[in-house]
Parts: C-alpha cells; sequence; structure tokens
C-alpha cells in the first residue's frame, strides 16, 4: 500500500496550529506551575496566543488556497472573516474569565463535600478553563473551514467537547451547573448522532465526503434525490442544534443560565459564529444547487425560531434566560442571510455575525457585575433602578439592548437592515416580513429592561453593581465602542468584509 | 444642487451640549443649563444664517445638501448619510431650534428647584439634536434615525420624573404605540428599496412616475402608519394624553410644537408619493378627519388642564393631516398651521406650567378660578394663544386654520362638503373647549386647595410666553401677506390646476367664525353662568362619561391589542415550559438552583428535549415528502 506524505500549509494554519500549541502548553502549567503563579500564567499564555493567531489570520487574510491541509480546508476570504471574528469575540470574552470568581475552585470535587470545602480555603484555585477555552476556540477557528464532511465532524466535537466542561464550571449553584453541562452533552451527542446520519447519508448520494465532491453530485443530480434530502435534513438538524434554532432550542435557555455567565458570553458569541459560518459554507457551495429543496425548511425554521423566541423572550424574568431566548430569536435572523443565498447576504450574515457576538460578550459582562453576597443576582426584578445606582453599567446594558433590539446608530440595526434586504432581494419576503415583525416584538422586551432598570424605583435588598476589574471593564468599553462604531461609520468594515467575502470552490 | 459644509453644525451644536452635559456629570450642575440654552440658540443662530443664504439664492437654487459620509453600502444598495435643507426643513429648523430655545430659557427657572436639571438639559438637547436630524435627513434611512431618536428622547423626557410609577407606566405607553407606528416606517422603507431601488427623497421623486400605484400606495399607508404613531392620530392617539406625565416645558416642545408634527412632515415630505396614490391620500384625509372630532370631543371632557390641551393639539394636528391629505392645494396650509401651532400651543403649554408653578403642580382645573388677578402676565398670553386657536382674527389661527377648511370644503364633490363640515363643527368644539379651559382657570370664583398661594412666575419664565405670544398674534399675517409661506414652498410641490371654489373665502371665515361664536357661547352659558364643582360631578350624561374615559380608547386598545397579544405570549411560555411531558417543572426548580434540581434531571428533563429534537428532525423528513 502506497503512502503519501501529507503536505501541510504551515502558516495558513498557523492560527489553530498556535492556539492548540497554547494549549498544550496550558495543560502542563495546570499540572506544574505553583499556584500562585498560575493564574496569571494561564491567563498570559490563553490572551498571547490568541491574539498571536489573530495576527497570523491577518496577515494570511488575502491567501486563497484549497489545499492547505491536503483539501482537508478551504483558506478563503469568508474563512479569515469568520476566523477574525472568532478570536476577537474569544479575546474579549477570556477578559472575564480571567475573573475566577465565577469558576469553582475544585471542578472534580462534588457540590457541597468536605474536598470542595478544602479547596475554597487552601485557595487552590484550578483553572482549567483556559486550556478548554483554547482548544474550543481551535476547534472553532476549524469548523468554518472545513471543506470536507469528515473535518467538519472533527470540528464539530473539537468545539463541542471543551464547551460542555466549561459549562459545568460555575462556582454558585453547582448543581444547576452541573446539570446544565449533562445536558448539553447529552443533547449535543444526540444531535451530532444526527449529523453524522445525514453525513453518511450524503455520502451515500454522492459517493463523496468533500464539499466540492457533494457539490458536483448535486449539479449533476446523478443521485438519488431522497438521500440527498435526508442527509442534507439531518445534517442541518446538527448545525440548527449548534446555533439554538427553534425546535432544536431546548438546552439553550437551561444551559446559558447554569453555566458561569462568562462561559454562556463566550458560548452564546463565538459557537455562533463558528456554526453560522460552517453552515453558511456548506449550504453556499455544496446544496446551493439544491436550493428547491432546503429553502422552505429553512424558511419555516427561522418564521417559527425568530417569532417563537421574540414572544417568549417577553415573558422572562431572569436576565440570562431572556437574553438566551434573545439569542435564539438571532438565530433565526441569521437564518435569513442562509437562505439569502446570494453575496449580499454573506456579507450580511458575516457583519450580523460579529456584530451580535461582540454586543453579546458586552450584555453578559454587564451581567456579571449584578451581584448580591451570594453571587450574580439574574433575576431581573432586582434590577429595578439600576440605572440610578450604577448610571454607567445601566447605560451600557442598555446600549447592548438597543443594538440586540436594531434601534438605529447601533450595530444591531445595520446588521438587520443588510440581512433583511439581502433576503428580500434574493426573494425569501415572507421571511423578511416576519422578522421585521418579531424585530419588533423583540424590541419590546428589550426595551422593558431598560424600562426597569430606569424608570422603576431601586429594591434595598443588597443587589449591588461590583467594581468591575480592569479587565471586564475593557471588555465592556471594547464591546460598546464596536457596537456604536459600526452602527455610525459601518462602511469601512463593511467594505472590508465585501472585498473578502467570496467563498471559493 | 448646491452643497454646503455648515449644514451639519445644526446638529452637532446640541449634540455636543448632551454629550458634554451627560459625561460632565455633577460637576456641569451649576452651568448646565446655560450651556444647554446656549447650544440650542447657537443652533438657531446657524438656522437663520442658512435662511439668510437661501433667500440670497434664486427659486430652483435653494436646497442645500450635505454629504457626511458612506453609511451602508451591502451589496447594490447605498445609502449615504447626507443631510438636505430645503423650503421644508428650513421651516421646521427655525421651529424647532427658535421654540425650542425659548423653552430652554422657561425650563432654566421651571426646573430650577430640581436637582437633576442639568439631566434635563442634557435630555434637551438630545431632543432638539433628534429631531433637527429627523427633520434635515436626505433619505427615508436618515429620517429614520432622527425619527428613532425624538422617540427615545421624548421617553427620556416623558419619564423624567420617574420617581412617580403612573409616570414610568405613561413613558411606556408611549412607546409601545410610537413603535407600532415605527414598524410602519421601516415597512415603508422596505417597500420603497424593494420596488425602487433607493430610499433617497430626491430618488424616489424621480422613480414615482414609473412606479407601479400598488407600490406606491403601500408605502403611502406605510407612511401614515408610522404618522398616526408619531403625530397621535387615529388609531394610535392613546398614548398623547398620557405622556402629559412629564415636566410641562417638554409638553409644550415635544407634544406641541416639534416631534408631534413629525408625522405632518412626514406625510408633506413624501408629496410625491401621496399625489401618486390617491387611496393612500383618501386615507390620509380620513385619519385626519377622525382624529380632529375625536381630539375636540375629548377636549370637552377633561378636568386635567395638560390633558384638555393634549387632545387639543391632537385635534389641531388632525387638522393639519387633513391638510396634508388634500394633496398640493393643501400641504402649504398645513404646514402652516402647523407652525402657528407651534407658536399658540406651546405658548399655552407654557402657560398652564405657568398656573401649575403658581398652584403647587395642581393640573385640576376644578380647582382654579379666579387666577386671572393673580396671574395677568399669564392669563394675557394664554389669552391671546386662546384668541390664535380659535381663529379669531387677526390672529393666527384665523389665516391658517380657516385656509385648511376653505380648502377642505373646495376639495370637491360630497368629500368636500363632508369635510367641510368636519372642520367645521371640529372649530366649534375648540371655541367651546377652549373656552372652558380660559372660565375654570382665569374666571369665576377661586376654588382653590386651602394651601394654594398663586403667584405671578418669574420673568425667565413669562418672557418666552411673551415671545410667543407675539407669534400666535402675528404669525399667520406675515406667513400669509402676498401668500409668503404658499409661494416660498410652491417649488417643492407638483403644480395643481385651479379648483372650482365652492364657497368663496368670506362665506367660508364667516361661517368658521359663526361656529366658533357657538361654541364660545354655549361655554359661557354652561360654566360662566352656573357655578363651577371643585370635584367633577358623578351624575353626568353617558356621553361624558364615554369622553372622560378618552372616548374609550383604552378599553378598545386593550380589548384588540393588548388581551390577545398577551394570551398568545402566555401560551407560548407555557408550550416550552412544557414541552411535550406535562411532569416537566425542572425549569423553575433548575432557576432554585436546589437539590430538587437532580429530581428534575431524572424526571425526564432531557428526555423531553431530546424528543423534541426528534420530533423536529422527523418533522424535517415528513416535509421532504411533501417536497418530493
Amino acid at each position: 500500500m502506497e503512502f503519501t506524505t501529507p503536505v501541510l500549509n504551515y502558516t495558513l494554519l498557523s492560527p489553530i496550529l498556535i492556539l492548540l500549541g497554547a494549549a498544550l502548553i496550558s495543560v502542563l502549567v495546570e499540572a506544574f506551575v505553583s499556584k500562585a503563579l498560575r493564574p496569571i500564567t494561564q491567563l498570559s499564555i490563553t490572551l498571547g496566543a490568541l491574539v498571536l493567531a489573530l495576527v497570523q489570520v491577518w496577515r494570511i487574510r488575502n491567501e486563497q488556497s484549497l489545499t492547505a491541509a491536503m483539501g482537508s480546508v478551504i483558506i478563503d476570504g469568508p474563512a479569515v472573516l469568520m476566523q477574525a471574528s472568532i478570536l476577537i469575540i474569544s479575546i474579549i470574552s477570556v477578559f472575564l474569565i480571567a475573573d475566577t470568581e465565577h469558576f469553582t475552585a475544585l471542578a472534580a470535587s462534588l457540590p457541597g463535600s468536605d474536598e470542595e470545602r478544602q479547596a475554597v480555603q487552601s485557595g487552590n484555585q484550578v483553572t482549567e478553563v483556559y486550556p478548554l477555552t483554547l482548544f474550543a476556540v481551535s476547534g472553532m477557528l476549524l469548523f468554518p473551514i472545513s471543506s470536507d464532511l469528515i473535518t467538519l465532524f472533527v470540528a464539530l466535537e473539537m468545539l463541542s467537547l471543551p464547551l460542555y466542561l466549561m459549562a459545568g464550571l460555575s462556582r454558585r449553584r453547582r448543581l444547576a451547573s452541573q446539570e446544565s453541562a449533562l445536558k448539553y452533552f447529552l443533547l449535543g451527542a444526540f444531535s451530532s448522532a444526527f449529523f453524522l446520519f445525514g453525513a453518511a447519508f450524503l455520502y451515500g448520494y454522492s459517493a463523496s465526503v468533500t464539499f466540492a465532491g457533494i457539490r458536483d453530485a448535486v449539479v449533476g443530480s446523478g443521485g438519488n434525490d431522497v438521500f440527498l434530502l435526508i442527509g442534507i435534513s439531518f445534517l442541518s438538524v446538527g448545525l440548527l442544534f449548534k446555533v439554538g434554532a427553534v425546535p432544536f432550542h431546548a438546552w439553550s435557555p437551561d444551559v446559558y443560565q447554569g453555566s458561569p455567565t462568562p462561559v454562556t458570553a463566550f458560548m452564546a458569541a463565538a459557537t455562533k459564529v463558528a456554526a453560522f459560518g460552517a453552515m453558511l459554507r456548506i449550504y453556499y457551495t455544496s446544496f446551493a444547487n439544491a436550493q428547491w429543496s432546503w429553502t422552505p425548511m429553512l424558511t419555516v425554521i427561522a418564521i417559527v425560531t425568530m417569532v417563537f423566541g421574540s414572544l417568549v423572550a417577553i415573558a422572562q424574568r431572569d436576565v440570562k434566560r431572556m437574553l438566551a431566548y434573545s439569542s435564539i430569536a438571532h438565530a433565526g435572523f441569521l437564518l435569513t442571510g442562509v437562505i439569502a443565498l446570494n453575496k449580499a447576504g454573506l456579507e450580511a450574515s458575516i457583519f450580523y455575525l460579529f456584530a451580535y457576538g461582540i454586543a453579546t460578550v458586552g450584555g453578559f459582562a454587564i451581567v456579571t457585575l449584578v451581584r448580591d453576597a451570594a453571587g450574580e443576582v439574574t433575576d431581573l426584578n432586582r434590577w429595578k433602578g439600576l440605572g440610578k445606582r450604577s448610571p454607567w453599567v445601566a447605560t451600557a446594558f442598555a446600549g447592548f439592548l438597543l443594538s440586540f433590539a436594531g434601534i438605529p446608530l447601533t450595530s444591531g440595526f445595520i446588521g438587520k437592515f443588510s440581512i433583511f434586504s439581502a433576503a428580500y432581494e434574493s426573494g425569501a419576503k415572507s421571511v423578511v416580513i416576519a422578522g421585521v415583525l418579531s424585530s419588533a416584538i423583540a424590541a419590546f422586551f428589550y426595551i422593558r429592561v431598560i424600562v426597569l432598570m430606569f424608570f422603576t424605583d431601586p429594591v434595598e435588598d443588597g443587589t449591588s453593581v461590583e467594581i468591575p476589574s480592569a479587565l471586564t471593564s475593557l471588555s465592556v468599553i471594547f464591546a460598546m465602542i464596536v457596537t456604536i462604531a459600526l452602527g455610525v461609520f459601518p462602511a469601512p468594515v463593511l467594505n472590508l468584509i465585501s472585498d473578502l467575502a467570496t467563498f471559493i470552490r | 444642487m448646491t452643497t454646503s459644509n455648515s449644514l451639519v453644525y445644526l446638529i452637532a451644536l446640541p449634540l455636543l451640549g448632551a454629550t458634554i452635559l451627560l459625561l460632565a456629570g455633577r460637576r456641569a450642575d451649576k452651568w448646565g443649563h446655560l450651556l444647554g440654552t446656549l447650544m440650542s440658540a447657537s443652533s438657531f443662530g446657524v438656522g437663520l444664517y442658512q435662511l439668510s443664504q437661501m433667500l440670497s439664492r434664486s427659486n430652483e437654487a435653494r436646497p442645500v445638501t450635505q454629504k457626511l459620509f458612506e453609511w451602508i453600502s451591502v451589496g447594490t444598495f447605498n445609502v449615504d448619510a447626507g443631510l438636505l435643507l430645503d423650503q421644508l426643513s428650513i421651516c421646521f429648523v427655525l421651529l424647532i431650534t427658535g421654540v425650542g430655545t425659548l423653552i430652554h430659557i422657561y425650563s432654566i427657572s421651571y426646573m430650577s428647584h430640581d436637582h437633576d436639571r442639568r439631566r434635563f438639559f442634557a435630555y434637551l438637547n438630545l431632543f432638539i439634536a433628534a429631531m433637527l436630524l429627523l427633520v434635515l435627513g436626505n433619505s427615508y434611512l436618515n429620517l429614520y434615525v432622527g425619527w428613532e431618536g425624538v422617540g427615545l428622547a421624548s421617553y427620556l423626557l416623558i419619564g423624567f420624573w420617574n420617581q412617580k410609577p403612573a409616570y414610568a407606566t405613561a413613558s411606556k405607553k408611549a412607546f409601545v404605540m410610537n413603535r407600532i407606528g415605527d414598524m410602519g416606517l421601516s415597512f415603508a422603507i422596505m417597500i420603497a428599496f424593494a420596488t425602487i431601488g433607493t430610499v433617497s427623497f430626491e430618488g424616489i421623486k424621480e422613480h414615482a412616475h414609473h412606479t407601479s400605484t400598488g407600490a406606491l400606495t403601500a408605502i403611502g399607508i406605510m407612511l401614515l402608519v408610522a404618522a398616526t404613531g408619531k403625530s397621535a392620530q387615529f388609531p394610535l392617539q392613546a398614548w398623547l394624553g398620557d405622556a402629559m406625565a412629564g415636566p410641562t416645558p417638554v409638553s409644550a416642545l415635544i407634544h406641541a410644537a416639534t416631534m408631534v408634527t413629525a408625522g405632518v412632515y412626514l406625510i408633506t415630505r413624501s408629496n410625491f408619493i401621496f399625489d401618486a396614490a390617491p387611496t393612500a391620500q383618501l386615507l390620509v384625509v380620513i385619519v385626519g378627519a377622525i382624529t380632529l372630532l375625536f381630539g375636540a370631543l375629548i377636549g370637552t371632557a377633561k378636568d386635567d388642564i395638560k390633558k384638555a390641551l393634549a387632545a387639543s393639539t391632537m385635534s389641531q394636528i388632525g387638522y393639519m393631516i387633513l391638510g396634508a391629505g388634500l394633496g398640493p392645494v393643501g400641504y402649504a396650509f398645513a404646514i402652516m398651521h402647523l407652525l402657528t401651532h407651534g407658536f399658540f400651543k406651546a405658548g399655552m403649554f407654557l402657560g398652564a406650567g405657568s398656573v401649575m408653578h403658581g398652584m403647587n403642580d395642581e393640573v385640576n382645573m376644578r380647582k382654579y378660578g379666579a387666577l386671572r388677578k393673580f396671574m395677568p402676565i399669564t392669563f394675557v398670553t394664554f389669552g391671546l394663544g386662546y384668541l390664535a386657536i380659535l381663529g379669531v382674527p387677526p390672529f393666527a389661527g384665523f389665516y391658517s386654520k380657516d385656509m385648511i377648511i376653505e380648502t377642505a370644503f373646495n376639495s370637491g364633490g360630497t368629500k368636500g362638503i363632508i369635510l367641510g363640515v368636519v372642520t367645521l363643527l371640529g372649530a366649534g368644539i375648540t371655541a367651546f373647549y377652549m373656552t372652558r379651559v380660559m372660565i375654570l382657570t382665569f374666571t369665576g370664583k377661586s376654588r382653590w386647595d386651602a394651601e394654594a398661594h398663586p403667584h405671578e412666575s418669574p420673568i425667565l419664565m413669562w418672557l418666552p410666553m411673551a415671545i410667543l405670544a407675539v407669534g400666535s398674534v402675528s404669525s399667520g399675517f406675515l406667513l400669509s401677506r402676498g401668500d409668503a409661506l404658499v409661494n416660498w414652498l410652491a417649488p417643492l410641490f407638483e403644480h395643481h390646476g385651479e379648483h372650482e371654489e365652492l364657497l368663496a373665502p368670506i362665506v367660508v371665515s364667516g361661517l368658521a367664525l359663526a361656529m366658533v361664536a357657538i361654541g364660545v357661547a354655549v361655554a359661557f352659558l354652561k360654566y360662566s353662568r352656573q357655578e363651577v364643582a371643585a370635584v367633577a360631578p358623578e351624575n353626568v350624561s353617558v356621553f361624558t362619561k364615554i369622553a372622560r374615559q378618552d372616548l374609550m380608547q383604552d378599553s378598545f386598545n386593550e380589548a384588540v391589542f393588548m388581551r390577545p397579544g398577551q394570551l398568545l405570549t402566555s401560551a407560548l411560555v407555557k408550550t416550552d415550559e412544557h414541552v411535550i411531558d406535562g411532569a416537566v417543572r425542572g425549569v423553575a426548580q433548575l432557576a432554585l438552583g436546589s437539590g430538587s434540581v437532580l429530581r428534575g434531571v431524572q424526571s425526564g428533563f432531557v428526555r423531553s428535549y431530546a424528543a423534541l429534537i426528534l420530533i423536529g428532525a422527523a418533522l424535517l423528513i415528513a416535509a421532504i415528502w411533501v417536497v418530493i
């Protein structure tokens, strides 16, 4: 048997390789560095690796290659944009993760056990969240550049497994946190099975696992259409689960609520970029010519998702659950970009993902700041009058909410406007009408929170706003600047996206 | 088209003021109000300079544009952030900054006891900036930014005294109603973009001729929805009365002179759409006609002086909308009434504020009476506004309102007669309720509470009232002399043929004055000849009761919009919380984070989620069989 030496283009793969290398070092640090030095060492390694990877991504921004890893990955404009978005979001999420207050001292201990108490007393805080983050980010970088189903699946697991663990790391309410981790894991495994099943059907249809091979089979319409349709549907179940589209959304409110808030921020923002990145690539390249088969399906899912997410969010009493339903609604808005299936749709989706991701991290960063003696306060009733006690924090939160609501002069408005007009141009009118209607509904609950913060009297119940750490402030300020800047002067970013956003095949 | 680099200062100055005042915080408490007033006044100065420049150019060269930056460019879709100052927008610019500055001055004194006065001025400046952006934007999208901006600023201002729950509720209601209107605007923009391919005023005007009437009608109706929301027109009128909870200068600025007239601006600005879409135009007239009667009727039953004025505003804007709906003949008169109304209604609101200032913030007119002697200046300025709104010659309203009535009569056929009668009737009812306000407040016997010590307001408050009163007296005459405003605006509108005259102007004026006389007389008989009860009588006719209930508008909204909405939401929440497995109570348990969570897991929590995924996947497959 002949064995060909793999030819790898290390420059193009360097962002992922840097992160994986750093993750391995980070594991060693966890084992061998003293507990006093550990947090700062881990933080430096993680941030250093992420920044370095971002620099590398920027340097390869004009490269295009189908053969960077023997045809398993594609490097092109959208790939670079997605990777850069994921890295930027990850960096500001790590700023939040740096606050060890959110994480359990010893995740391996039973909640409430002596072991746990000892770990807390001795100040022996484990920092395994950093290597987990690095592994997850490297999976996320691989996900949108995969060019065959096998790599896509490996990337999916690579990003998911660390996330399942991270969801269970919360210091407070550990049982709820662990439950959400388990739930996420079980349901994730379940949806992965659908994903694989779909991949098998697609192989059966096209006799190929590469996106290009599937595309050729679709163009030549050689295979069995039933296989293609089942393949697309099941593969979509796996992807739609990750983005939290209805009816595959049920995990997200529980997991968002149960996870440590910095992890929720990271998960909500970065995973969405990665999953939509992969989804856009596969739908825009492999399935583009079978548009007739999946457009109706995605249209229905998109409409149900945004209407459902917006309506149910109205009734939420917990800020993290509310943001979870808001993220479900946003998944629906983003699906309109997939349905659009034109260049404008791709550009708008990339812009939307970046804008939404940044605002999401900012929003959750604020959630980490509102606390009482027992930890974070997520009950919305106790956010009453926050605007009076901490006007800046409340104003920043209001800014992010307005961006979610798509009010002009925020990034959310430009994102919604461009994604809806792209979908309209492509003729997907029903989804646009549903989108505009549900964003009008969605505005209610965002505004309800603003009313609560600014127009309601504070309740004296010990809720207070923590003085943010330097890194958390940095994260909030950066997110705020981006949110406003992309609303007022989006042109440079839109132009950059427009120059780069073309899938190569 | 002429370009200019200085338009942006109109908006930038008040925006800078708002930014400084908000960022400086308590440090600016000492001088914040002065800076705010100065910024607004400077913007007025820039406006006057622009007017002088405009006057020096020929008719065609008068509009000025300024491109700020490239805003959105996605695919084939490009929008620049740009400003347009033409004959129409300059009217608004001067009204907004002029009346705005007067109200800033008034507020210095009115809000002097409020320890958050600086913040109040920051919001006022923010509002001025947003309102200017609304009237200066050169495309619907830019207008939309200002449109949302005034919404936000008004929301902040109405809720400024948010210590009282009713005020917060009021600002919420204003927001919700406006949101429906805003949706109309965003739909209009989307339809315009989809069918015409551009959202700039210039672009749509150019292409309007070869766009299908259906599309233009749809855009027009959506614009009308937007206008009804912002201008408190039927059926989205309910918020205006409640919005009176805000500080009185806010009511004068936002709910009389500027923001609520944005709907009239929108329709007038979109003349090229409405002229080509007769159905939409007819709807505009109908909305205007209904609201002008609706508002007037509510006005007759209100004991709260501000709510009575709010109802009157609603009714007067109804006149403007009706005028704008009459097409090219009506636009200029709608704008003229808008300008004169800006003077007299803002003046009366400030007068009401002055009365409240002297009466311990009492708003119930049944507890006023005989204030004429104690507040002579307020009485005179309010009285001049009163004469103006009635349309007594030669006060401002006589020129502007009579022109609308006359145009309504001459709009032809049965429609003309109906509209003419409605507007006449409105004039009569207006005379009735405004006279009622005058009598209850300023004449008769005092019915004050024991602790009231009415006194005239300080000069900073009465000076703006006096200046506005001068406007109430003279603006109508000045604007209509030699058809000044009509000719000024003429280049913007399609030219129209001569209409046959149903009634001569002199006859219309006579009829209107007769109606006014009847209204005044009835009010005199009812309120001046008899004692006025200090407490509103309960044994009144069913009509009065309905009018006191704002003609049941809240019950209507509740039954038609709120209840079904709440039902739907709670039903959805139920479905979500009890997905498939009715036994699942896990959501609450998770929230509690107690040991019972584990039981939640065992009771099939995950299983039911997984089942949902399975059903979803099955549905997808089922859908495929349908597709095939």
